[in-house]
Protein backbone atom coordinates (compact mmCIF):
# COMPACT_ATOMS: atom_id res chain seq x y z
CA UNK A 1 0.00 0.00 0.00
CA UNK A 2 3.00 2.30 0.38
CA UNK A 3 3.13 2.58 -3.38
CA UNK A 4 3.13 6.12 -4.75
CA UNK A 5 0.13 7.07 -6.80
CA UNK A 6 0.90 9.33 -9.74
CA UNK A 7 -0.75 12.73 -9.80
CA UNK A 8 -3.12 11.79 -12.58
CA UNK A 9 -3.89 8.62 -10.65
CA UNK A 10 -5.11 10.84 -7.84
CA UNK A 11 -7.28 12.76 -10.27
CA UNK A 12 -8.71 9.48 -11.45
CA UNK A 13 -9.35 8.38 -7.86
CA UNK A 14 -11.12 11.66 -7.20
CA UNK A 15 -13.30 11.09 -10.25
CA UNK A 16 -14.07 7.58 -9.02
CA UNK A 17 -15.20 8.94 -5.65
CA UNK A 18 -17.37 11.43 -7.52
CA UNK A 19 -18.95 8.60 -9.53
CA UNK A 20 -19.71 6.72 -6.31
CA UNK A 21 -21.41 9.83 -4.88
CA UNK A 22 -23.59 10.26 -7.95
CA UNK A 23 -24.48 6.57 -8.23
CA UNK A 24 -25.42 6.51 -4.53
CA UNK A 25 -27.63 9.52 -5.12
CA UNK A 26 -29.35 7.88 -8.06
CA UNK A 27 -29.91 4.63 -6.17
CA UNK A 28 -31.39 6.42 -3.14
CA UNK A 29 -33.61 8.51 -5.35
CA UNK A 30 -34.71 5.40 -7.24
CA UNK A 31 -35.71 3.68 -4.02
CA UNK A 32 -37.80 6.47 -2.57
CA UNK A 33 -39.34 8.27 -5.52
CA UNK A 34 -42.65 7.40 -7.15
CA UNK A 35 -42.83 6.04 -10.67
CA UNK A 36 -46.19 6.54 -12.32
CA UNK A 37 -45.73 7.32 -15.99
CA UNK A 38 -48.52 7.68 -18.50
CA UNK A 39 -48.58 8.77 -22.13
CA UNK A 40 -49.47 12.41 -21.61
CA UNK A 41 -46.88 12.84 -18.89
CA UNK A 42 -44.17 11.50 -21.17
CA UNK A 43 -44.83 13.84 -24.07
CA UNK A 44 -42.26 16.48 -24.87
CA UNK A 45 -42.94 19.86 -23.32
CA UNK A 46 -44.16 22.43 -25.79
CA UNK A 47 -46.08 24.98 -23.73
CA UNK A 48 -49.05 22.68 -23.39
CA UNK A 49 -49.57 22.25 -27.12
CA UNK A 50 -49.32 18.90 -28.85
CA UNK A 51 -45.64 18.56 -29.77
CA UNK A 52 -45.15 19.08 -33.48
CA UNK A 53 -42.61 16.69 -34.95
CA UNK A 54 -39.16 15.80 -33.66
CA UNK A 55 -36.48 18.23 -32.52
CA UNK A 56 -33.84 16.16 -34.28
CA UNK A 57 -33.74 18.46 -37.24
CA UNK A 58 -31.09 20.29 -39.19
CA UNK A 59 -30.25 23.57 -37.56
CA UNK A 60 -28.61 26.82 -38.51
CA UNK A 61 -25.31 26.41 -40.37
CA UNK A 62 -23.86 29.33 -38.38
CA UNK A 63 -23.29 27.09 -35.40
CA UNK A 64 -21.03 24.90 -37.53
CA UNK A 65 -19.09 27.90 -38.79
CA UNK A 66 -18.48 29.10 -35.24
CA UNK A 67 -17.35 25.62 -34.27
CA UNK A 68 -14.92 25.47 -37.19
CA UNK A 69 -13.41 28.87 -36.39
CA UNK A 70 -13.12 27.80 -32.78
CA UNK A 71 -11.15 24.71 -33.68
CA UNK A 72 -8.68 26.72 -35.76
CA UNK A 73 -8.12 29.30 -33.04
CA UNK A 74 -8.04 26.81 -30.20
CA UNK A 75 -5.29 24.80 -31.84
CA UNK A 76 -3.35 28.00 -32.39
CA UNK A 77 -3.75 28.94 -28.73
CA UNK A 78 -2.59 25.47 -27.79
CA UNK A 79 0.63 26.03 -29.73
CA UNK A 80 1.28 29.07 -27.58
CA UNK A 81 1.49 27.10 -24.32
CA UNK A 82 4.91 25.50 -24.92
CA UNK A 83 6.10 28.86 -26.19
CA UNK A 84 4.90 30.56 -22.99
CA UNK A 85 6.74 28.15 -20.69
CA UNK A 86 10.15 28.83 -22.25
CA UNK A 87 9.58 32.49 -23.05
CA UNK A 88 11.82 33.82 -20.27
CA UNK A 89 14.73 31.56 -21.25
CA UNK A 90 14.65 32.41 -24.94
CA UNK A 91 13.83 36.11 -24.61
CA UNK A 92 13.76 38.48 -27.57
CA UNK A 93 13.86 35.80 -30.26
CA UNK A 94 10.76 34.20 -28.74
CA UNK A 95 8.98 37.53 -28.86
CA UNK A 96 9.85 37.93 -32.57
CA UNK A 97 8.54 34.44 -33.33
CA UNK A 98 5.39 35.13 -31.35
CA UNK A 99 4.87 38.38 -33.24
CA UNK A 100 4.89 36.49 -36.53
CA UNK A 101 2.64 33.76 -35.17
CA UNK A 102 0.16 36.13 -33.55
CA UNK A 103 0.29 38.25 -36.70
CA UNK A 104 -0.92 35.30 -38.75
CA UNK A 105 -3.58 34.63 -36.11
CA UNK A 106 -4.74 38.24 -36.26
CA UNK A 107 -4.81 38.11 -40.06
CA UNK A 108 -7.06 35.08 -39.80
CA UNK A 109 -9.31 36.93 -37.39
CA UNK A 110 -9.49 39.96 -39.70
CA UNK A 111 -10.29 37.68 -42.64
CA UNK A 112 -13.17 36.04 -40.76
CA UNK A 113 -14.34 39.43 -39.57
CA UNK A 114 -14.44 40.84 -43.11
CA UNK A 115 -16.07 37.71 -44.47
CA UNK A 116 -18.79 38.14 -41.86
CA UNK A 117 -18.39 34.71 -40.27
CA UNK A 118 -18.26 36.11 -36.75
CA UNK A 119 -21.11 38.46 -37.46
CA UNK A 120 -24.14 36.82 -35.94
CA UNK A 121 -26.72 39.18 -37.40
CA UNK A 122 -26.36 39.61 -41.13
CA UNK A 123 -27.92 42.99 -41.92
CA UNK A 124 -28.97 42.25 -45.48
CA UNK A 125 -29.36 38.57 -46.24
CA UNK A 126 -28.04 37.84 -49.70
CA UNK A 127 -30.87 35.81 -51.18
CA UNK A 128 -30.35 35.13 -54.87
CA UNK A 129 -33.20 36.51 -56.94
CA UNK A 130 -35.20 33.90 -58.79
CA UNK A 131 -36.81 34.75 -62.09
CA UNK A 132 -40.38 35.27 -61.10
CA UNK A 133 -43.33 35.05 -63.34
CA UNK A 134 -46.47 36.72 -62.36
CA UNK A 135 -48.87 34.23 -61.00
CA UNK A 136 -52.21 34.24 -62.66
CA UNK A 137 -55.23 32.73 -61.19
CA UNK A 138 -56.78 30.02 -63.32
CA UNK A 139 -60.04 31.10 -64.77
CA UNK A 140 -61.87 28.20 -63.20
CA UNK A 141 -61.05 29.38 -59.67
CA UNK A 142 -62.35 32.84 -60.20
CA UNK A 143 -65.67 33.44 -58.71
CA UNK A 144 -68.30 34.40 -61.17
CA UNK A 145 -68.87 38.04 -60.88
CA UNK A 146 -71.98 38.89 -59.11
CA UNK A 147 -73.65 41.56 -60.96
CA UNK A 148 -73.96 44.52 -58.74
CA UNK A 149 -77.45 45.46 -58.06
CA UNK A 150 -78.14 48.33 -60.25
CA UNK A 151 -79.23 51.31 -58.50
CA UNK A 152 -81.62 53.27 -60.36
CA UNK A 153 -82.37 56.62 -59.36
CA UNK B 1 9.83 20.43 3.12
CA UNK B 2 9.06 22.35 6.28
CA UNK B 3 5.51 23.07 5.22
CA UNK B 4 4.94 19.36 4.69
CA UNK B 5 5.88 18.74 8.33
CA UNK B 6 3.10 21.07 9.35
CA UNK B 7 0.71 18.90 7.41
CA UNK B 8 1.13 15.46 8.98
CA UNK B 9 -2.19 14.45 7.45
CA UNK B 10 -0.84 14.15 3.95
CA UNK B 11 2.54 12.52 4.58
CA UNK B 12 1.74 8.90 3.92
CA UNK B 13 -1.73 7.84 3.13
CA UNK B 14 -2.97 4.40 2.29
CA UNK B 15 -5.33 4.05 -0.61
CA UNK B 16 -8.34 3.70 1.69
CA UNK B 17 -7.46 6.81 3.69
CA UNK B 18 -6.91 8.76 0.51
CA UNK B 19 -10.30 7.70 -0.82
CA UNK B 20 -11.95 8.66 2.46
CA UNK B 21 -10.24 12.05 2.36
CA UNK B 22 -11.43 12.61 -1.19
CA UNK B 23 -14.93 11.63 -0.13
CA UNK B 24 -14.79 14.26 2.61
CA UNK B 25 -13.54 16.88 0.14
CA UNK B 26 -16.36 16.03 -2.27
CA UNK B 27 -18.93 16.10 0.51
CA UNK B 28 -17.72 19.52 1.66
CA UNK B 29 -17.73 20.75 -1.93
CA UNK B 30 -21.26 19.55 -2.65
CA UNK B 31 -22.55 20.94 0.65
CA UNK B 32 -20.95 24.28 -0.10
CA UNK B 33 -22.56 24.14 -3.54
CA UNK B 34 -25.95 23.74 -1.86
CA UNK B 35 -25.22 26.64 0.45
CA UNK B 36 -24.02 28.74 -2.49
CA UNK B 37 -27.53 28.47 -3.84
CA UNK B 38 -28.79 29.66 -0.47
CA UNK B 39 -26.26 32.51 -0.45
CA UNK B 40 -27.29 33.50 -3.94
CA UNK B 41 -30.94 33.65 -2.95
CA UNK B 42 -30.14 35.68 0.15
CA UNK B 43 -27.89 38.14 -1.71
CA UNK B 44 -30.40 38.46 -4.54
CA UNK B 45 -33.07 39.19 -1.97
CA UNK B 46 -30.88 41.82 -0.33
CA UNK B 47 -30.19 43.45 -3.70
CA UNK B 48 -33.87 43.48 -4.60
CA UNK B 49 -34.95 44.61 -1.15
CA UNK B 50 -36.68 41.34 -0.27
CA UNK B 51 -36.21 38.94 2.63
CA UNK B 52 -35.34 35.74 0.80
CA UNK B 53 -35.64 32.21 2.23
CA UNK B 54 -36.37 32.51 5.97
CA UNK B 55 -38.69 29.63 6.86
CA UNK B 56 -36.93 26.29 6.82
CA UNK B 57 -34.97 25.60 9.99
CA UNK B 58 -33.90 22.40 11.69
CA UNK B 59 -37.15 21.80 13.54
CA UNK B 60 -37.04 18.03 13.20
CA UNK B 61 -33.76 17.69 15.09
CA UNK B 62 -34.39 18.55 18.76
CA UNK B 63 -30.73 19.36 19.47
CA UNK B 64 -30.81 22.01 16.75
CA UNK B 65 -34.12 23.43 17.91
CA UNK B 66 -32.56 26.80 18.63
CA UNK B 67 -31.97 27.15 14.90
CA UNK B 68 -35.69 26.90 14.29
CA UNK B 69 -36.51 28.97 11.23
CA UNK B 70 -33.22 30.81 11.65
CA UNK B 71 -32.68 32.69 8.40
CA UNK B 72 -33.87 29.70 6.41
CA UNK B 73 -30.61 27.83 6.86
CA UNK B 74 -32.34 24.49 6.33
CA UNK B 75 -33.49 25.50 2.86
CA UNK B 76 -30.68 23.78 0.86
CA UNK B 77 -31.28 20.48 2.66
CA UNK B 78 -35.01 20.73 2.02
CA UNK B 79 -34.32 21.46 -1.66
CA UNK B 80 -32.08 18.42 -2.03
CA UNK B 81 -34.63 16.18 -0.30
CA UNK B 82 -37.40 17.50 -2.50
CA UNK B 83 -35.43 16.69 -5.65
CA UNK B 84 -34.65 13.21 -4.33
CA UNK B 85 -38.34 12.48 -3.83
CA UNK B 86 -39.41 13.69 -7.27
CA UNK B 87 -40.51 11.32 -10.00
CA UNK B 88 -38.00 10.99 -12.82
CA UNK B 89 -39.85 11.75 -16.06
CA UNK B 90 -38.03 10.72 -19.21
CA UNK B 91 -39.98 11.88 -22.28
CA UNK B 92 -40.86 8.99 -24.54
CA UNK B 93 -39.45 10.82 -27.56
CA UNK B 94 -36.01 11.30 -25.97
CA UNK B 95 -32.92 9.14 -26.03
CA UNK B 96 -32.87 7.63 -22.54
CA UNK B 97 -29.18 6.77 -22.30
CA UNK B 98 -27.84 10.16 -23.33
CA UNK B 99 -30.56 11.81 -21.29
CA UNK B 100 -28.98 10.14 -18.25
CA UNK B 101 -25.38 10.60 -19.35
CA UNK B 102 -25.55 14.35 -20.02
CA UNK B 103 -26.01 15.63 -16.44
CA UNK B 104 -23.32 13.23 -15.23
CA UNK B 105 -20.81 14.60 -17.73
CA UNK B 106 -21.47 18.17 -16.69
CA UNK B 107 -21.19 17.40 -12.98
CA UNK B 108 -17.99 15.36 -13.33
CA UNK B 109 -16.44 18.03 -15.52
CA UNK B 110 -17.21 20.58 -12.83
CA UNK B 111 -15.99 18.45 -9.93
CA UNK B 112 -12.74 17.04 -11.31
CA UNK B 113 -11.39 20.51 -12.02
CA UNK B 114 -11.09 21.28 -8.33
CA UNK B 115 -8.60 18.41 -7.91
CA UNK B 116 -5.64 20.45 -9.19
CA UNK B 117 -6.33 23.72 -7.40
CA UNK B 118 -3.88 24.20 -4.51
CA UNK B 119 -5.66 25.20 -1.30
CA UNK B 120 -2.42 25.85 0.62
CA UNK B 121 1.27 25.25 -0.07
CA UNK B 122 1.48 21.49 -0.64
CA UNK B 123 -2.20 20.99 0.14
CA UNK B 124 -3.67 19.89 -3.17
CA UNK B 125 -5.44 16.72 -4.23
CA UNK B 126 -3.25 16.22 -7.30
CA UNK B 127 -0.33 18.52 -8.08
CA UNK B 128 -0.34 17.96 -11.83
CA UNK B 129 2.59 19.53 -13.74
CA UNK B 130 0.27 20.88 -16.40
CA UNK B 131 -2.50 22.02 -14.08
CA UNK B 132 -3.55 24.97 -16.24
CA UNK B 133 -3.92 22.83 -19.36
CA UNK B 134 -5.81 20.25 -17.34
CA UNK B 135 -8.27 22.87 -16.12
CA UNK B 136 -8.88 24.22 -19.63
CA UNK B 137 -9.33 20.71 -20.98
CA UNK B 138 -11.76 19.50 -18.33
CA UNK B 139 -13.87 22.65 -18.24
CA UNK B 140 -14.34 22.46 -21.98
CA UNK B 141 -15.57 18.88 -21.56
CA UNK B 142 -18.55 20.41 -19.79
CA UNK B 143 -19.84 21.58 -23.19
CA UNK B 144 -20.57 17.97 -24.09
CA UNK B 145 -22.96 17.61 -21.17
CA UNK B 146 -25.03 20.63 -22.18
CA UNK B 147 -25.07 19.86 -25.91
CA UNK B 148 -25.91 16.24 -25.26
CA UNK B 149 -28.72 17.22 -22.89
CA UNK B 150 -30.12 19.55 -25.52
CA UNK B 151 -30.00 16.92 -28.20
CA UNK B 152 -31.11 13.89 -26.18
CA UNK B 153 -34.24 15.55 -24.79
CA UNK B 154 -35.70 15.85 -28.29
CA UNK B 155 -37.36 19.10 -27.37
CA UNK B 156 -37.00 22.31 -29.36
CA UNK B 157 -36.27 24.42 -26.32
CA UNK B 158 -33.61 22.02 -25.15
CA UNK B 159 -32.01 21.85 -28.58
CA UNK B 160 -31.82 25.62 -28.87
CA UNK B 161 -30.49 25.93 -25.32
CA UNK B 162 -27.85 23.28 -25.92
CA UNK B 163 -26.74 24.82 -29.21
CA UNK B 164 -26.55 28.25 -27.72
CA UNK B 165 -24.53 27.14 -24.74
CA UNK B 166 -22.06 25.21 -26.86
CA UNK B 167 -21.60 28.12 -29.27
CA UNK B 168 -21.21 30.48 -26.34
CA UNK B 169 -18.74 28.34 -24.44
CA UNK B 170 -16.48 27.75 -27.41
CA UNK B 171 -16.60 31.43 -28.35
CA UNK B 172 -15.29 32.53 -24.98
CA UNK B 173 -12.85 29.71 -24.55
CA UNK B 174 -10.31 31.25 -26.90
CA UNK B 175 -10.20 34.55 -25.05
CA UNK B 176 -9.91 32.55 -21.84
CA UNK B 177 -7.06 30.43 -23.22
CA UNK B 178 -5.17 33.49 -24.43
CA UNK B 179 -5.43 35.24 -21.08
CA UNK B 180 -4.18 32.08 -19.38
CA UNK B 181 -1.21 32.05 -21.79
CA UNK B 182 -0.31 35.54 -20.57
CA UNK B 183 -0.34 34.24 -16.99
CA UNK B 184 1.91 31.36 -18.02
CA UNK B 185 4.35 33.80 -19.65
CA UNK B 186 4.72 35.59 -16.32
CA UNK B 187 4.89 32.46 -14.18
CA UNK B 188 7.05 30.41 -16.54
CA UNK B 189 5.20 27.22 -15.67
CA UNK B 190 1.94 25.37 -16.27
CA UNK B 191 1.74 24.08 -12.71
CA UNK B 192 -0.87 25.75 -10.53
CA UNK B 193 1.40 25.69 -7.46
CA UNK B 194 4.24 27.41 -9.35
CA UNK B 195 1.85 30.01 -10.71
CA UNK B 196 0.76 30.83 -7.17
CA UNK B 197 4.37 30.97 -5.99
CA UNK B 198 5.32 33.30 -8.84
CA UNK B 199 2.84 35.85 -7.52
CA UNK B 200 4.63 36.13 -4.14
CA UNK B 201 3.13 37.45 -0.93
CA UNK B 202 3.19 41.06 -2.08
CA UNK B 203 -0.31 41.87 -3.36
CA UNK B 204 1.12 44.26 -5.95
CA UNK B 205 2.71 41.25 -7.67
CA UNK B 206 -0.56 39.39 -7.96
CA UNK B 207 -1.62 38.85 -11.52
CA UNK B 208 -4.77 40.92 -11.18
CA UNK B 209 -2.48 43.98 -11.06
CA UNK B 210 0.45 42.79 -13.15
CA UNK B 211 -1.83 41.40 -15.81
CA UNK B 212 -4.90 43.58 -15.47
CA UNK B 213 -6.29 43.18 -19.00
CA UNK B 214 -5.83 39.43 -18.78
CA UNK B 215 -7.68 39.43 -15.48
CA UNK B 216 -10.64 41.27 -17.01
CA UNK B 217 -10.68 38.96 -20.04
CA UNK B 218 -10.53 35.87 -17.89
CA UNK B 219 -13.27 36.97 -15.51
CA UNK B 220 -15.63 37.91 -18.34
CA UNK B 221 -14.88 34.67 -20.17
CA UNK B 222 -15.46 32.59 -17.07
CA UNK B 223 -18.83 34.29 -16.54
CA UNK B 224 -19.70 33.11 -20.04
CA UNK B 225 -18.24 29.64 -19.47
CA UNK B 226 -20.38 29.19 -16.36
CA UNK B 227 -23.49 30.29 -18.29
CA UNK B 228 -24.05 32.90 -15.61
CA UNK B 229 -25.85 36.19 -16.14
CA UNK B 230 -25.28 38.41 -18.06
CA UNK B 231 -24.43 35.47 -20.32
CA UNK B 232 -27.22 33.10 -19.24
CA UNK B 233 -28.81 32.82 -22.69
CA UNK B 234 -28.83 29.01 -22.73
CA UNK B 235 -31.47 29.10 -20.03
CA UNK B 236 -33.12 32.39 -20.77
CA UNK B 237 -36.40 31.42 -19.18
CA UNK B 238 -38.48 34.08 -20.92
CA UNK B 239 -37.83 32.60 -24.34
CA UNK B 240 -36.46 29.10 -23.91
CA UNK B 241 -38.41 27.84 -20.87
CA UNK B 242 -35.56 25.98 -19.16
CA UNK B 243 -33.06 25.82 -22.01
CA UNK B 244 -31.15 22.55 -22.06
CA UNK B 245 -32.78 21.35 -18.83
CA UNK B 246 -36.37 21.83 -19.95
CA UNK B 247 -37.01 18.08 -19.95
CA UNK B 248 -35.11 17.35 -16.75
CA UNK B 249 -36.45 16.73 -13.30
CA UNK B 250 -35.62 14.86 -10.12
CA UNK B 251 -32.01 13.75 -9.54
CA UNK B 252 -30.92 14.54 -13.09
CA UNK B 253 -32.00 18.14 -12.68
CA UNK B 254 -30.26 18.19 -9.31
CA UNK B 255 -27.04 17.13 -11.04
CA UNK B 256 -27.32 19.96 -13.57
CA UNK B 257 -28.05 22.39 -10.80
CA UNK B 258 -25.10 21.16 -8.75
CA UNK B 259 -22.90 21.31 -11.84
CA UNK B 260 -23.87 24.89 -12.54
CA UNK B 261 -23.03 26.08 -9.06
CA UNK B 262 -19.98 23.82 -8.77
CA UNK B 263 -18.77 25.46 -11.98
CA UNK B 264 -19.17 28.83 -10.35
CA UNK B 265 -17.19 27.75 -7.28
CA UNK B 266 -14.50 26.16 -9.43
CA UNK B 267 -14.25 29.25 -11.62
CA UNK B 268 -13.86 31.36 -8.49
CA UNK B 269 -11.09 29.12 -7.16
CA UNK B 270 -9.32 29.23 -10.52
CA UNK B 271 -9.56 33.02 -10.70
CA UNK B 272 -8.29 33.24 -7.12
CA UNK B 273 -5.37 30.94 -8.00
CA UNK B 274 -4.36 32.47 -11.30
CA UNK B 275 -4.96 36.15 -10.58
CA UNK B 276 -5.52 36.85 -6.89
CA UNK B 277 -2.41 35.14 -5.56
CA UNK B 278 -4.09 31.85 -4.63
CA UNK B 279 -3.17 30.83 -1.10
CA UNK B 280 -0.69 33.69 -0.59
CA UNK B 281 -1.32 35.63 2.58
CA UNK B 282 -0.56 39.33 1.98
CA UNK B 283 2.91 40.33 3.26
CA UNK B 284 3.57 36.98 4.95
CA UNK B 285 5.33 34.61 2.62
CA UNK B 286 5.62 31.63 5.00
CA UNK B 287 2.29 31.77 6.77
CA UNK B 288 1.07 28.61 8.52
CA UNK B 289 -1.00 26.37 6.32
CA UNK B 290 -4.33 27.04 8.00
CA UNK B 291 -3.89 30.77 7.39
CA UNK B 292 -3.15 30.04 3.74
CA UNK B 293 -6.34 28.01 3.51
CA UNK B 294 -8.14 30.94 5.08
CA UNK B 295 -6.67 33.38 2.55
CA UNK B 296 -7.63 31.07 -0.31
CA UNK B 297 -11.19 30.62 0.94
CA UNK B 298 -11.58 34.37 1.47
CA UNK B 299 -10.48 35.12 -2.08
CA UNK B 300 -12.76 32.41 -3.46
CA UNK B 301 -15.73 33.69 -1.48
CA UNK B 302 -15.02 37.20 -2.71
CA UNK B 303 -15.04 36.04 -6.34
CA UNK B 304 -18.26 34.08 -5.74
CA UNK B 305 -19.84 37.19 -4.32
CA UNK B 306 -18.81 39.07 -7.47
CA UNK B 307 -20.42 36.34 -9.59
CA UNK B 308 -23.72 36.65 -7.71
CA UNK B 309 -23.54 40.43 -7.54
CA UNK B 310 -23.06 40.73 -11.30
CA UNK B 311 -25.90 38.32 -11.99
CA UNK B 312 -28.42 40.36 -10.06
CA UNK B 313 -27.17 43.71 -11.35
CA UNK B 314 -26.56 43.45 -15.08
CA UNK B 315 -29.31 42.57 -17.57
CA UNK B 316 -28.90 39.74 -20.07
CA UNK B 317 -27.17 40.27 -23.41
CA UNK B 318 -28.81 39.67 -26.75
CA UNK B 319 -27.35 36.73 -28.58
CA UNK B 320 -25.65 38.76 -31.29
CA UNK B 321 -24.18 41.07 -28.65
CA UNK B 322 -22.80 38.03 -26.86
CA UNK B 323 -21.09 36.69 -29.97
CA UNK B 324 -19.82 40.18 -30.79
CA UNK B 325 -18.31 40.62 -27.36
CA UNK B 326 -16.61 37.24 -27.50
CA UNK B 327 -15.14 37.35 -30.98
CA UNK B 328 -14.69 41.04 -31.76
CA UNK B 329 -13.80 42.54 -28.42
CA UNK B 330 -12.51 39.95 -25.99
CA UNK B 331 -10.43 37.98 -28.50
CA UNK B 332 -8.51 40.99 -29.93
CA UNK B 333 -8.12 42.33 -26.41
CA UNK B 334 -6.65 39.05 -25.20
CA UNK B 335 -4.27 38.91 -28.20
CA UNK B 336 -3.15 42.48 -27.52
CA UNK B 337 -2.71 41.72 -23.83
CA UNK B 338 -0.54 38.71 -24.60
CA UNK B 339 1.86 40.86 -26.64
CA UNK B 340 1.81 43.53 -23.96
CA UNK B 341 2.68 41.01 -21.25
CA UNK B 342 5.41 39.40 -23.37
CA UNK B 343 7.04 42.80 -23.95
CA UNK B 344 6.64 43.72 -20.30
CA UNK B 345 8.33 40.51 -19.20
CA UNK B 346 11.22 41.17 -21.63
CA UNK B 347 11.70 44.72 -20.40
CA UNK B 348 11.44 44.08 -16.68
CA UNK B 349 12.95 40.65 -16.26
CA UNK B 350 15.54 40.13 -19.00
Amino acid sequence: MGQEISEFGKVFLFLAVGVIFVVLGFVTSRLIRPHRPYTEKLTTYECGEEPKGSAWVQFNIRFYVVALIFIIFDVEVLFLYPWATIFKQVGGYALAVALVFLGVLTLGLIYEWKKGYINWVVPTPNIPKMPTKKFEKPKSLEKPKVAEPETTA
Amino acid sequence: MTDLLQLPLLLSLTLGERLALMGVVLFVLLTSVAYTVYAERKIAAAIQNRIGPNRVGFDLIPQLGFLKGLAGLGQPIADVLKLLFKEDVVPSASNGFYHLLAPMISLFAALTTIAVVPVAAGLVIADVDIGVLYILAITSLGVYGLTLAGWASNSKYSLLGGLRSSAQMISYEIAMGLSVVSVVVIADSLSMTKIVESQTANPLYWNCFRNFLGFICFVVASFAECNRAPFDLPEAEQELVGGYNTEYGSMKFALFFLAEYANMIVASTVIATLFLGGYQVPFWSDAPWWLQVGAFVTKTLFMMFVFIWVRWTIPRFKYNQLMDLGWRKLLPLALFNLLLIAMGVLIFEA
